[in-house]
C-alpha cells in the first residue's frame, strides 16, 4: 500500500477505510450448534437422556443444519455424555440435517459408527502443552492417533470435521503463534478432514489476533473448509466472529443459550449463544435456515431443566416478565 | 472443548494468567515494519478516546441509589484509571442553565431520532426539543461551556421500532450545528446490528465530520461489540461505555444495557488501539461499585478475571 501511495500521490488523499468496513459478507452461513454436545458436557448438572433427545429434536425444528448430538468418549472422563449411543439412536434424524458425534480415539469412532453415526469430529490442538494435560501425549502423536480414525472413517465413508483448541492463546502456554495454528489445521486438513474449526477456547482472543490468526490459517488451508469457534468467556466472540466473517469465513460454530461455562474460570461464560449469533447474522442480511423464534423457545426448555439462566442476551431481553 | 475432564484445574489461574501473561490486557505490541503496511490499510484509528458514562448513565439505571461519597469514590478511581471524559452531568434543561454557572465543566443535550420517544422521553416534538436545545447551547457557549449532543434511537425505537438513517443524519447535523462539538449516536434498546450501524453511520458522516462522531451501544441483545469494532472500521474514535456495564435497559426488564468499559478496552488493547486506559484499574473500579451496589458486573472481562 505504501508503495503504490508513492506511485499515485492521488492514492495519499483517500481516506483508508477497510475493505472489511466495505461490507463483504458471505451471503449465507452454516451454524453448527454444539450446544448438546460441547454445552451440556461444561454445565454441572447430569442431564436425563430424554431430555438431551428433546432438546436435540427441538433444534432439528429451527432450521439449523447440523448438530453436534454426542460424545463417544470413556463415560470415566464425560459422566454427562455416558448415554451417547441411546442419544444417538433416540433422536430424530430430520432430513437436510447433520448430527456429528465426537469421537476421541479408534474405540469411540468404531462406538460411533455401530450407533449409527454418520459423521464424526475428532479434536486437535495448536499447543502442545494443552495436548499433553488433555489426552497425555504430544500434537503429533495425537495426530498420529488420529490418523487410526481417519483411516477408519475412510473406509466407511465417513466425513470427519477437526477441531483445533487454542488458537487465539492457551490456559498453559499463554500466547500461541499463527503459525503453529496454520500448521496443525494443515495437517488435519491434509489427512482428511473435511473442515476445520478453529477453537478460541479460553475466549482471550480479539478481532486483532482473530486476523492475524486467520491470515496464517488462510494460507494453507482453503477458506472454504473454515470454521470459527469463539467462546465468550472475555465477552468477545461476537465481534471476533464478525472479523472472521469479513474475511470470508461462513461456517460458525455456537451453542443454544451460550451452554456450557468455561471450564478454566468458574463462573465465566464459555460458549457464544446461537441466539445471539443468529440475531446478528440475520441482522447483516446473512441467511441461516434458522428460526430465532423457535431456536430460542428451545433455549428456554433447556434452561428450565438445568435451572440456570440462559447465556444469552437475545433471550435475556425478550423475556419481558 | 474436546473431552477435557471438568474437574481440570491445574492451569494458571486467571489472576496468575494475567499477571504473568500480561499481553492478555496489555495493548497489542507494534506491529513489525512488514506486517505495518497490513495494519495501516485496515483503516483503524490508532486512538479511540472512551466516554466513561459509569457515574451518570450507568448509576441513573441502577435500582439502588448511590450515596455521594461512593459516587466520588468512584469517579476518582475512573480518574486514575487514565479515562479522560468521565460524565458525572445530568439532563439539562433550559431551567438548569444556572447551574451550569455552578460549576459545571461541560454539558450534555439529549436529543433522539425517534418522534414518538421524544415525545415519552420529554413531552415535545424533536423540532421543539431541538428549540429548548438551542437555547440552552447557546448560554453554555457564551460562557465557554463545551456542549455535547447525545441522539438516541439511532438504530431502533422501543415505540416506532426501525428508524431510518437520514433521520439521524438530520438530528445530528442540527445538534451539530447549533454548536455541540461532538455527537454520540446511541442505539438505546440495543438492537442495532453491524448492518444497521454501517447504513446509519454512513448516512450521518455525509452530514458531519468524522471527528464529531462517537457511538454510544447498549449491549441489550450482545451487539455492541461488533456494533462498536464496525464504527471503528469506519474511522469513528470515540466510544462511550460504562464501568462493570452498570445500568441496565429500562425498556426490558433484566434485560442489560451500556456496554462494559473492560470488555471495550479488552478488544481495543487487542486491536493495538491505544485509549490511555489501565484496564486493571478500570476493573477495580468497577470491582469497587458493584460491591457497593451488591450487584454482579455485566463485564465478562471481570468475570473472567475475578473468578476464584
Amino acid at each position: 500500500m505504501a508503495a503504490a501511495k508513492r506511485a499515485l500521490p492521488w492514492l495519499a488523499s483517500l481516506r483508508p477505510i477497510s475493505s472489511a468496513a466495505a461490507g463483504s459478507f458471505p451471503k449465507q452461513v452454516k451454524i453448527v450448534e454444539v450446544g448438546p454436545r460441547d454445552g451440556l458436557q461444561n454445565e454441572k448438572n447430569i442431564v436425563p437422556t430424554q431430555v438431551k433427545i428433546s432438546l436435540i429434536n427441538m433444534l432439528s425444528e429451527t432450521g439449523l443444519p447440523v448438530i453436534e448430538a454426542t460424545s463417544f468418549v470413556s463415560p470415566k472422563w464425560v459422566p454427562q455424555m455416558a448415554d451417547h449411543t441411546e442419544v444417538l439412536q433416540g433422536i430424530q434424524k430430520f432430513p437436510g440435517v447433520s448430527y456429528p458425534v465426537l469421537t476421541p480415539n479408534l474405540k469411540g469412532f468404531q462406538a460411533a459408527l455401530a450407533a449409527g453415526a454418520k459423521e464424526v469430529s475428532i479434536f486437535g490442538a495448536a499447543s502442545e502443552l494443552f495436548t499433553k494435560k488433555n489426552i497425555n501425549c504430544s500434537i503429533e502423536e495425537s495426530l498420529q492417533k488420529f490418523s487410526e480414525v481417519m483411516h477408519a472413517a475412510r473406509a466407511s465413508s465417513i466425513p470427519v470435521r477437526g477441531y483445533v483448541s487454542c488458537v487465539l492463546g492457551c490456559p498453559y502456554e499463554g500466547k500461541i503463534a499463527p503459525a503453529k495454528v496454520a500448521e496443525v489445521s494443515k495437517k488435519m486438513y491434509s489427512m482428511g478432514c473435511y473442515e476445520i474449526s478453529l477453537g478460541d477456547t479460553i475466549g482471550v482472543g480479539t478481532p486483532g489476533s482473530m486476523k492475524e490468526m486467520l491470515s496464517a490459517v488462510m494460507k494453507e488451508v482453503p477458506l472454504g473448509a473454515l470454521a470459527v469457534h469463539c467462546h465468550d468467556t472475555y465477552g468477545q466472540a461476537l465481534a471476533n466472529t464478525l472479523v472472521a466473517l469479513q474475511m470470508g469465513v461462513s461456517v460458525v460454530d455456537s451453542s443454544v443459550a451460550g451452554l456450557g461455562g468455561c471450564p478454566y474460570a468458574q463462573g465465566a461464560s464459555g460458549n457464544v449463544a446461537t441466539e445471539d449469533l443468529v440475531y446478528m447474522l440475520h441482522g447483516l442480511g446473512i441467511h441461516t435456515g434458522v428460526d430465532l423464534p423457535k431456536l430460542m423457545e428451545a433455549g428456554v426448555f433447556i434452561c428450565k431443566v438445568l435451572n440456570r439462566k440462559t447465556s444469552s442476551k437475545v433471550a435475556q431481553a425478550s423475556c419481558r416478565l | 472443548m474436546g473431552t477435557v475432564p471438568s474437574a481440570l484445574k491445574h492451569c494458571l489461574s486467571y489472576q496468575h494468567l494475567l499477571k504473568e501473561q500480561l499481553w492478555i490486557g496489555e495493548p497489542a505490541a507494534p506491529p513489525s515494519p512488514h506486517a505495518g503496511e497490513e495494519f495501516q490499510i485496515s483503516g483503524l484509528p490508532e486512538y479511540v478516546k472512551i466516554v466513561e458514562v459509569g457515574p451518570r448513565d450507568g448509576l441513573q439505571n441502577e435500582k439502588v441509589t448511590v450515596p455521594t461519597d461512593i459516587k466520588i469514590e468512584l469517579i476518582n478511581r475512573l480518574s486514575k484509571a487514565g479515562l479522560s471524559v468521565i460524565e458525572a452531568t445530568s439532563f439539562v434543561s433550559s431551567k438548569w442553565v444556572p447551574q451550569i454557572a455552578a460549576g459545571a465543566t461541560e454539558v450534555s443535550v439529549f436529543g433522539a431520532a425517534s418522534e414518538s420517544f421524544s415525545k415519552m422521553n420529554i413531552n415535545c416534538s424533536i423540532e421543539e426539543s431541538i428549540e429548548k436545545f438551542e437555547e440552552v447551547t447557546k448560554s453554555a457557549r457564551n460562557m465557554n461551556i463545551p456542549v455535547r449532543g447525545y441522539v438516541s434511537c439511532a438504530l431502533g425505537c422501543p415505540y416506532e421500532g426501525n428508524i431510518i438513517p437520514a433521520k439521524v443524519a438530520n438530528v445530528s447535523k442540527q445538534l451539530y450545528s447549533m454548536g455541540c462539538y461532538e455527537i454520540s449516536l446511541g442505539d438505546t434498546i440495543g438492537v442495532g446490528t453491524p448492518g444497521s450501524m454501517k447504513k446509519m453511520l454512513e448516512a450521518v458522516m455525509k452530514e458531519i465530520p468524522l471527528s464529531a462522531l462517537a457511538v454510544h451501544c447498549h449491549d441489550t441483545y450482545g451487539q455492541a461489540l461488533a456494533n462498536i469494532l464496525t464504527a471503528i472500521q469506519m474511522g469513528v474514535g470515540v466510544v462511550d461505555s460504562a464501568v462493570a456495564g452498570l445500568g441496565g435497559c429500562p425498556y426490558a426488564k433484566g434485560a442489560t444495557g451500556n456496554v462494559a468499559t473492560e470488555d471495550v478496552i479488552y478488544m481495543l488493547n487487542g486491536l493495538g488501539i491505544n485509549t490511555g486506559v489501565n484496564l486493571y484499574k478500570v476493573m477495580e473500579a468497577g470491582n469497587f461499585i458493584c460491591t457497593a451496589l451488591n450487584k454482579k458486573t455485566n463485564s465478562k472481562v471481570a468475570q473472567a478475571s475475578f473468578s476464584v
